[in-house]
């Protein structure tokens, strides 16, 4: 059963499980999709993508910055069958800037998924210096395999 | 227009007093005269006229003595300080010197000083004469500026005058420094002429540039180009080559802290191939703090002090530099490299800030020139007046702590003596309180903490809560004195006595000073900024934006929250979201603050907390707990969770819809009086303005939501609900 007191102007309340199995009754405002202010996932509500997503980690602001944001882009907005399949050469680029600093982009040791897999250790990699989710840099460069693979 | 100001510097008490000492006199004979007047008028005029014109020669004669005595003063301070500057020229001069430059630009002055200042003049020319390289350089008349000049600034290096009213822009020049060859020759002009009816106007010696910036230069100078000539090189610094200093940066971040780095990662995202200059006083790359009071003293890695390595409780090791050395460029080629990049300078100090002609002076003398700057200064440490009274001895055994070299000096005393006193029971205090009481068992180490407050976190936790938070704290082997006020520190038989107002004593080999960020605001008077009376710092705007074109984030950034009001927060998610937003608005995004920033807090492995808002223990509260289980643990939390540390999991992820979780099997209730784990909600007006979540992590995006809404909630139990503290 929960209790309360009241400890001058602070107030304590102990409540057990039951209490709050019933859904809460509190109104919360409807967020606005359209919201200019909030911040935004890695899809800004125009489509674009936001790079300022701090999903991101700093791949789109490193010295392979350009070449990042190049190759997704590119595939972001390919309309290919097989989605990304024109970005081939973008992704190589990126792919070789990104050999070049292999303390911030750390490459597998692995030769068949070079291509895909430093593109994957891409935003992984970036965990060791700033942190990431794992669910959504996973998606898109797991998704950045088929072309690299065909 | 300086020397004028410095004419009328000495002129003006001068001025005061014979203006008080005439308003004075005027008074006196006034009222002398006004009391005549009436005896007059009783007297039926007899002599008013003539009464009258009597004072008023007297008057006269005084006023005029008074102007005669101050213009004879004047004249002759004005004249001694010439005097006095001639004889520092000469001796200039007969020191050593390389080229023959030298003394022709000294003599040059000398010729041309006629009355003036001196103040500033004798480091111009000396630094004009500190050549230790003799180049190819145009020699000549590098100062006749001088005669109006508000040299104001020493420079190590070749000062070159320039107008700065008319053109903001320098040419770089190129000197034969040791480094560069003089490859740009052309850009080394020797026009003195133009110079001389220009520089009636305002002008500043600058830096030697290096070669590279001529084509960066070349860009932005105007056809009236102000060229110069540099006299001298200066001499090669011993810290760095004053050469790698660029000198324009389109975007300039003062303070290589937290807030700078996020800007700096913001502004890289938005704009395509921009440079990025940041000027940091530190000698380290942008590194967060926050594991200089935590994890890093849990580290179980011995080398961890020196590579600041930590391992987090998933096992995941990070450095607590943002990024490794690689993703920086060096400043020297942030002008030239294709994709433009971030280039860290550091070790140096910005110490004015001329907001008209856009550009920033370094303690070194050098100069940069920005088209947006951000002012991330951070702050210094406050310190007790008792312990700054105290003297040398005590001084060198207290520890302001707040940069890599303060934890790495507290981590090896924490070693060597046998006991320690935290001053102050606020975050820092509290964190470290506990990190060298985990250590006090092991070492044999005394930790005590004291602060004035009845509990730890007393300004920030409700009563009952803070008592709580302190006796955690005791059990991690820290000796907490409360409502302790340190009357004074000396320092006796080799160890610190500390005296409170209550009388109480305490004896202590070493004092770790935790009371309050004193935010650095230097740059306020040279660039004329607002500081804020009331919370410290720089005043913005809500989009963070002091004027044109300078924004001030992180520590220093006094600003205008939309839902919370004017305020300045000292933890780190603000300033990655203020440095972020800085970065967007320097970019054009014109944003407000709006995502509200948190931050968190560990006492230890059972005591951990998050919060967001405001949240001063002032305040009312209302606070909704649940017993806590074993599985309610920041331990816990980021094992679950699979991230590193909750700053990261919270800052970092992306911005989610408000889930409930849900796990398999709720912890069992029990009836104690346990602040276990629970959700305190803080009201300002009915209207809830700051949450802690206590002991309940992972639900800080519907803390956000409840205080964006700015809503007055009739049952605050209803909102808890929402948090569904209960569970994982």
């Amino acid at each position: 059963m929960s209790y309360c007191k009241q400890e001058g102007k602070d107030r304590i309340i102990f409540v057990t499980k039951e209490d709050h199995e019933a859904p809460s009754n509190a109104e919360l405002i409807e967020d606005d999709p359209n919201d200019p202010y909030e911040d935004h996932g890695l899809i800004l509500p125009n489509g674009d993508i936001n790079w300022n997503c701090p999903c991101l980690g700093g791949m789109a602001s490193g010295p392979c910055g350009q070449q990042f944001k190049d190759a997704f882009s590119c595939f972001h907005y390919s309309k290919e069958e097989v989605k990304g399949s024109d970005c081939v050469e973008n992704f190589r680029s990126m792919q070789e800037c990104m050999q070049k600093y292999p303390e911030l982009y750390p490459q597998e040791d692995d030769n068949d998924s070079a291509p895909s897999g430093g593109a994957d250790n891409a935003p992984t990699a970036s965990t060791s210096t700033d942190s990431l989710p794992t669910s959504s840099p996973d998606s898109t460069p797991a998704a950045t395999e088929n072309p690299a693979a065909s | 227009m300086f020397k004028c100001k410095t004419v009328w510097n000495k002129l003006a008490p001068l001025a005061r007093a014979s203006s008080t000492l005439c308003l004075q006199n005027a008074r006196k004979s006034a009222l002398r005269h006004g009391r005549r007047l009436e005896m007059v008028q009783k007297a039926q005029m007899s002599s008013g006229p003539a009464g009258g014109g009597g004072e008023n020669t007297l008057y006269y004669v005084l006023i005029g003595a008074t102007c005669l005595g101050a213009g004879v003063y004047a004249y002759r301070t004005v004249s001694e300080d010439k005097d006095r500057y001639n004889e520092r020229m000469t001796e200039i001069v007969s020191r050593p010197k390389q080229g023959p430059q030298a003394a022709e630009a000294v003599a040059e002055v000398v010729a041309e000083s006629k009355e003036e200042p001196v103040a500033e003049e004798p480091t111009l020319t000396e630094a004009d004469v500190e050549s230790t390289e003799s180049e190819p350089i145009a020699e000549a008349p590098v100062t006749k500026p001088i005669v109006e000049e508000p040299v104001t600034e020493p420079t190590v290096q070749a000062s070159i005058p320039e107008p700065t009213v008319e053109s903001p822009i320098r040419e770089p020049v190129v000197e034969a420094s040791v480094i560069e060859p003089v490859a740009e020759a052309p850009a080394v002009t020797q026009n003195e002429e133009p110079l001389a009816p220009v520089v009636e106007s305002e002008t500043e010696p600058t830096a030697v540039i290096i070669a590279e910036h001529v084509p960066e230069a070349s860009s932005v100078s105007e056809s009236a180009a102000v060229p110069k000539a540099a006299p001298a090189a200066e001499p090669v610094e011993p810290t760095a080559a004053p050469s790698d200093v660029p000198e324009h940066a389109p975007y300039l971040l003062i303070g290589g802290g937290t807030a700078s780095f996020a800007a700096a990662r913001s502004i890289r995202a938005r704009d395509p191939g921009a440079r990025v200059l940041i000027v940091t006083e530190e000698s380290d790359l942008p590194y967060m703090r926050p594991p200089l009071s935590k994890e890093l003293w849990f580290s179980d890695d011995p080398k961890a002090i020196e590579t600041l390595h930590f391992k987090q409780w998933n096992g995941k090791e990070r450095s607590i530099y943002f990024q490794p050395p690689s993703f920086y460029v060096s400043p020297a080629d942030l002008a030239k490299v294709e994709n433009g990049g971030v280039a860290v300078l550091t070790g140096r100090k910005v110490v004015h800030m001329d907001v008209r002609g856009n550009k920033v002076k370094l303690s070194d003398g050098a100069e940069i020139s920005y088209e947006k700057c951000l002012i991330a200064t951070g702050g210094v440490p406050r310190n007790l007046q008792v312990i700054e009274r105290a003297g040398e001895e005590v001084m060198k055994r207290t520890t302001l702590f707040r940069k890599i070299e303060d934890f790495r000096s507290l981590e090896k005393i924490s070693g060597e003596v046998k006991s320690i006193i935290i001053i102050g029971g606020g975050f820092l205090g509290s964190e470290l309180a506990c990190a060298l009481g985990r250590r006090s068992t092991d070492v044999g180490l005394e930790v005590i903490q004291m602060f004035p407050e009845k509990g730890n976190m007393g300004k920030v936790l409700p009563e009952y809560l803070s008592n709580w938070t302190t006796e955690k704290v005791r059990k991690e082997g820290v000796s907490v004195i409360t409502d302790a006020v340190v009357k004074n520190v000396t320092y006796k038989n080799d160890k610190l006595e500390i005296k409170l107002k209550d009388g109480r004593l305490f004896k202590t080999d070493h004092i770790v000073a935790a009371v309050g960020l004193e935010p650095s605001v230097d740059l306020a008077k040279s660039a004329g900024l607002e500081v804020d009376s009331d919370f410290g710092g720089y005043r913005v705007n809500a989009e963070l934006q002091a004027c044109s074109n300078i924004w001030v984030a992180g520590d220093a950034a006094c600003f205008y929250d939309i839902k919370l009001g004017r305020r300045r927060v000292e933890h780190h998610d603000h300033a990655v979201v203020s440095g972020r937003l800085a970065g967007e608005n320097m970019t054009g995004a014109s944003k407000p603050y709006w995502h509200q920033s948190m931050f968190w807090s560990d006492l230890g492995p059972d005591v951990g907390y998050e919060a967001i808002g405001i949240v001063d223990s002032s305040l009312p509260t209302v606070g909704v707990f649940a017993k806590a289980t074993a599985k309610d643990t920041p331990k816990a939390a980021t094992e679950q969770s699979g991230t590193g540390i909750r700053s990261e999991s919270e800052t970092e992820a992306v911005a989610g819809a408000l889930k409930a979780k849900t796990t398999a099997t709720p912890p069992p209730i029990q009836q104690k009086e346990d602040y276990g784990k629970g959700v305190i909600f803080y009201l300002r007006d009915q209207v809830v303005v700051g949450i802690v979540l206590w002991n309940v992590f992972n639900r800080m995006p519907i803390a956000r939501k409840i205080i964006k809404d700015g809503e007055q909630h009739a049952d605050l139990n209803e909102v808890a609900k929402l948090f569904n503290i209960h569970e994982d």
